[in-house]
C-alpha cells in the first residue's frame, strides 16, 4: 500500500481553479520533488496536504496511510504524521519557541496515547535537534519565528520536523531565500531524516536544492497539472530548458 | 446630571446615617473633607455621555439604582481561602468595604512598615492619615471620587518608612456579598511609600453571590523620592457588579511606579489611573489587560500628568473582547509647561473575537512644553488565521491553539510584571479566564471576514 495516493485532485481557491486534476503516488521511503513556475499550484498542493480549510477540494481524493486525508482537520492530519514546512513560517509573538514545540510534540503524543513530556525531559531532546541544525540555543526562548532571519525561520521549520518525526513531510520552498551555508545545513537536517519509514515531498522553484537533497522522483507542475515525471535527471534538464511545456 | 437627582435622596439618607457612626466623625478635618466632597457630588451628580471623559460609558444604570450602604455579612474562612491567594503573609480582607480582622492575617512585618485598616488607623492614629488623605484625589472634577471621599472610612492603609524594602506583596481582598437589596461600598485605600522604600500592593475585587453591587473605590498612592512601587488592580467580580475605581498616584523625584490593571469581571467597569509625575526623573509604567465577553463594559481611563522635567511614562493596554463586550481605552497625557524632556509613550492593542464586540480607543495629548517626545498608537485586529493554522498544522487542536494565541497576546502584559506572587496570581487568573473564552469562541469559518465589512482593521497575532 502506498503512503500517499492523490487521485484526480481539483482545488479551488476563491472560486478560481488552481489544481486541475493531480495524480500522484508516494511510497514510504521515497523523496519526490515537485517543481514548477510561479503560480503553477505547488504551494496550493502543499497546503491542501496540510489541510488548510480555505482551499476548496471540488473533485478527487487523497488517501493517506489508508485513510481519507480530506476528512481530517489540520491538527488530525498532523497527529497522523503529516508535516508541512511552511514557505513563509508564521511569526507568533508571545509564544516561546521551546514552549510551542513542546506543546506540538505533546499534542501528537497525546493523540497516540503516550504520556506528555515535561520540560525537563524535553530540553535535552530539543537541544540535540538544535545542534543538528546548527542553531543558537538562544532561539530556545525567543518567540516563535519573531525577529528570526529568513534562514533561521527555515531552519526552525526543519527543527520542528526533526522533533515531530512525521511520516510524510512536505517542504514548501524551504530553499528559497537561503544562502549556500544555510541551504547546506537545511539539507543536512532533511537528509538525516530520510529513512525507509518516511516519505518527503520537496516543493521547489529552483533545481539548486536538489543537488543537496537528491530526490527519487521529479514531477513538473504547470498550470495545475503534472506535465512530466521522471528521475533526478529531469531536474537538471529543467535547469537547462526552463519550465516550457514540451509540445 | 439629571440622572443623579433621581437617587439623591437615597444618598443623602445614607450620608446622614453614615456621619452618625463613621470612624473619625469627631475629627473636624475629616468631617470637613467628607462634607465638602458630598456637597460637590450633589452639585455635579453622575456624569453623562455628554461629558467628554465619559463619552463611551453610560453610568445611568448606576445613577438609576437605589443603593444601600453595605452592612455586615458573614463570610467564612474557607470562602476567603478559595478566593484569595495562598502563601501570602499579609492579607487584609474587606467584606462589602468593611475590614474583617477575623478573616485577615497581617503577620510579621519588617520594622518601619505599618499595615492596617484605614478605619482603625483613623481612630488610633489620625495624624498619619490626615497628612495624606484626600490631598491628591480630584474630587472637584470627578464625582465618583467625590462620592468615595464623602463615604471614605475603611480600606487598606499601608505605610512603608524611608528606605525599607518590602519584598512580599501586601494583598487587599475586597469581597462583595449577595444581598436582597443592591449594596454599595466605597473602599478607600491610602498607600504611603516613603523615600527610597520599596513595596508591592495588590487590590483584588471579587464577589460571592450574584446580586447587583456597586464598588466605588479610590486609592491614593504616594511614592516618595526614589521609591519603587508596584500596584495591582484586579477586577473579577460577577456580571451584576458595577465597579468604578480610581488610582491616584503622586510620584516624587526619581520615583518608579508600575500600575497593573487586570479587568476580567464586572458588568460595568471603569478603571481610572491618574499618575502625577511631580518630581524630576520619575518613571511610570501603566500596564493593563482587559478581557470581556457577554455584555461586559470595560472602560480604561488614563490620565498621565507630566509635571516635572525628565520623566518617562509608558502606557500599554491590551484588550480582548468577545460577544457583545464593549471596551474603552482613553489615554490622556498632559505635559505641563515646565516638563521638558518628557518621554511619554502610549500603546493600545485590541483583539476583537466577534462581530458584535466593540472597542473605542482614544488618545488625547495635551502638550504645553516644547521639548518632549510623545508617541501613541492603537491597533484593532482579530486572531490571525495564519497563526491559527500554523499551530494546528503542528498537531495543536483549534481550542488550544486559540488559547495559546490569546495567551500570547495577554503575555505582553504579563511580561511587564516583575516576577512575584502577585504576578503568579494574575497569571493563573488570566489562564483560567482565557480557557473559557477560547472554548466559547465560534470557529473562524462562521465569523464574517473583516474585509467583507469594509472595516479598516489590522491583523495582529
Amino acid at each position: 500500500m502506498s503512503l500517499l495516493e492523490i487521485k484526480n485532485l481539483h482545488v479551488k481557491v476563491d472560486n478560481h481553479e488552481i489544481l486541475k486534476g493531480i495524480d500522484l503516488t508516494v511510497n514510504a521511503g521515497e523523496v519526490h520533488s515537485i517543481m514548477g513556475p510561479n503560480g503553477s499550484g505547488k504551494s496550493t498542493l502543499a497546503q491542501v496536504l496540510a489541510r488548510r480549510e480555505a482551499y476548496d477540494v471540488t473533485e478527487g481524493q487523497i488517501i493517506y496511510n489508508g485513510k481519507d486525508l480530506l476528512e481530517m482537520k489540520a491538527e488530525d492530519a498532523a497527529c497522523e504524521g503529516v508535516f508541512l514546512a511552511f514557505q513563509y513560517p508564521v511569526e507568533i509573538p508571545g509564544i516561546g519557541n521551546a514552549y510551542f514545540m513542546r506543546s506540538a510534540l505533546n499534542a501528537i503524543r497525546k493523540y497516540h496515547g503516550l504520556d506528555e513530556m515535561d520540560a525537563m525531559d524535553f530540553l535535552p531532546l530539543f537541544k540535540e535537534k538544535l545542534k543538528l541544525l546548527e542553531m543558537d540555543e538562544k532561539l530556545l526562548n525567543r518567540s516563535v519565528n519573531e525577529g528570526f532571519s529568513g534562514g533561521e525561520k527555515k531552519r526552525n521549520e526543519i527543527l520542528q520536523m526533526a522533533l515531530l518525526e512525521p511520516k510524510l513531510a512536505v517542504l514548501d520552498e524551504t530553499d528559497s531565500g537561503l544562502d549556500i551555508d544555510a541551504l547546506r545545513i537545511v539539507a543536512k537536517g532533511v537528509n538525516t531524516l530520510r529513512g525507509p519509514e518516511r516519505a518527503m515531498i520537496v516543493v521547489t522553484h529552483y533545481q539548486r536544492l536538489l543537488n543537496y537533497i537528491v530526490p527519487d522522483f521529479v514531477h513538473v507542475l504547470v498550470n495545475g497539472r503534472i506535465v512530466r515525471s521522471g528521475g533526478p535527471e529531469l531536474a537538471l534538464e529543467l535547469e537547462e530548458t526552463g519550465y516550457a511545456v514540451p509540445a | 446630571m439629571i440622572a443623579a437627582t433621581e437617587q439623591l435622596g437615597t444618598y443623602l439618607e445614607s450620608f446622614t446615617e453614615f456621619q452618625k457612626r463613621a470612624a473619625g466623625r469627631d475629627l473636624p478635618w475629616l468631617q470637613n473633607l467628607r462634607e465638602s466632597a458630598f456637597a460637590r457630588f450633589c452639585e455635579v451628580g453622575f456624569p453623562t455621555t455628554h461629558d467628554e471623559d465619559w463619552r463611551f460609558t453610560n453610568v445611568s444604570p448606576i445613577a438609576k439604582t437605589s443603593f444601600e450602604l453595605s452592612r455586615d455579612a458573614t463570610v467564612t474562612k474557607q470562602e476567603v481561602k478559595r478566593l484569595g491567594v495562598a502563601g501570602l503573609g499579609c492579607q487584609l480582607v474587606f467584606i462589602n468595604g468593611k475590614f474583617s480582622r477575623g478573616l485577615s492575617a497581617i503577620g510579621q512585618l519588617p520594622a518601619g512598615v505599618s499595615v492596617n485598616s484605614l478605619a482603625e488607623e483613623i481612630s488610633a492614629n489620625s495624624n498619619s492619615v490626615e497628612s495624606h488623605l484626600g490631598r491628591y484625589l480630584d474630587t472637584h472634577r470627578d464625582s465618583f471620587s467625590a462620592l468615595n471621599t464623602a463615604f471614605a472610612e475603611d480600606g487598606g492603609y499601608v505605610h512603608v518608612r524611608r528606605g525599607v524594602v518590602l519584598t512580599d506583596p501586601i494583598y487587599l481582598l475586597f469581597v462583595s456579598t449577595a444581598n436582597d437589596k443592591p449594596l454599595m461600598s466605597h473602599p478607600r485605600n491610602l498607600i504611603v511609600i516613603e523615600n527610597e522604600a520599596q513595596a508591592t500592593i495588590v487590590e483584588d475585587y471579587v464577589s460571592i453571590g450574584e446580586t447587583a453591587a456597586f464598588s466605588n473605590t479610590a486609592t491614593e498612592l504616594i511614592a516618595g523620592e526614589n521609591a519603587m512601587v508596584s500596584h495591582y488592580m484586579i477586577e473579577r467580580e460577577h456580571r451584576q457588579a458595577f465597579n468604578i475605581s480610581t488610582l491616584r498616584i503622586q510620584q516624587g523625584r526619581s520615583a518608579n511606579v508600575s500600575s497593573h490593571s487586570v479587568l476580567l469581571g464586572g458588568g460595568l467597569v471603569r478603571n481610572n489611573v491618574h499618575p502625577v509625575l511631580a518630581g524630576e526623573g520619575g518613571e511610570c509604567l501603566i500596564n493593563g489587560l482587559f478581557i470581556g465577553n457577554g455584555h461586559q463594559h470595560l472602560d480604561n481611563y488614563m490620565q498621565v500628568e507630566h509635571a516635572s522635567p525628565h520623566c518617562a511614562s509608558r502606557q500599554f493596554y491590551n484588550g480582548i473582547l468577545d460577544d457583545h463586550a464593549h471596551g474603552v481605552f482613553h489615554g490622556r497625557i498632559i505635559v505641563h509647561k515646565d516638563a521638558q524632556k518628557t518621554d511619554a509613550k502610549q500603546t493600545n492593542r485590541n483583539l476583537l473575537l466577534s462581530d458584535d464586540a466593540r472597542i473605542d480607543t482614544k488618545p488625547q495629548l495635551e502638550i504645553y512644553a516644547d521639548d518632549v517626545k510623545c508617541t501613541h498608537g492603537a491597533t484593532i485586529g482579530q486572531i490571525e488565521e495564519n497563526a491559527l493554522f500554523y499551530l494546528r498544522s503542528r498537531g495543536i487542536d483549534e481550542i488550544s491553539a486559540r488559547k495559546l494565541l490569546l495567551l500570547a497576546f495577554a503575555n505582553e502584559c504579563l511580561d511587564r510584571m516583575a516576577p512575584s506572587v502577585a504576578r503568579d496570581h494574575v497569571e493563573n487568573l488570566i489562564h483560567a479566564h482565557l480557557l473559557l473564552i477560547a472554548n466559547s469562541v465560534k470557529p473562524l469559518s462562521t465569523v464574517a471576514r473583516n474585509e467583507d465589512l469594509g472595516r479598516n482593521v489590522e491583523e495582529i497575532g
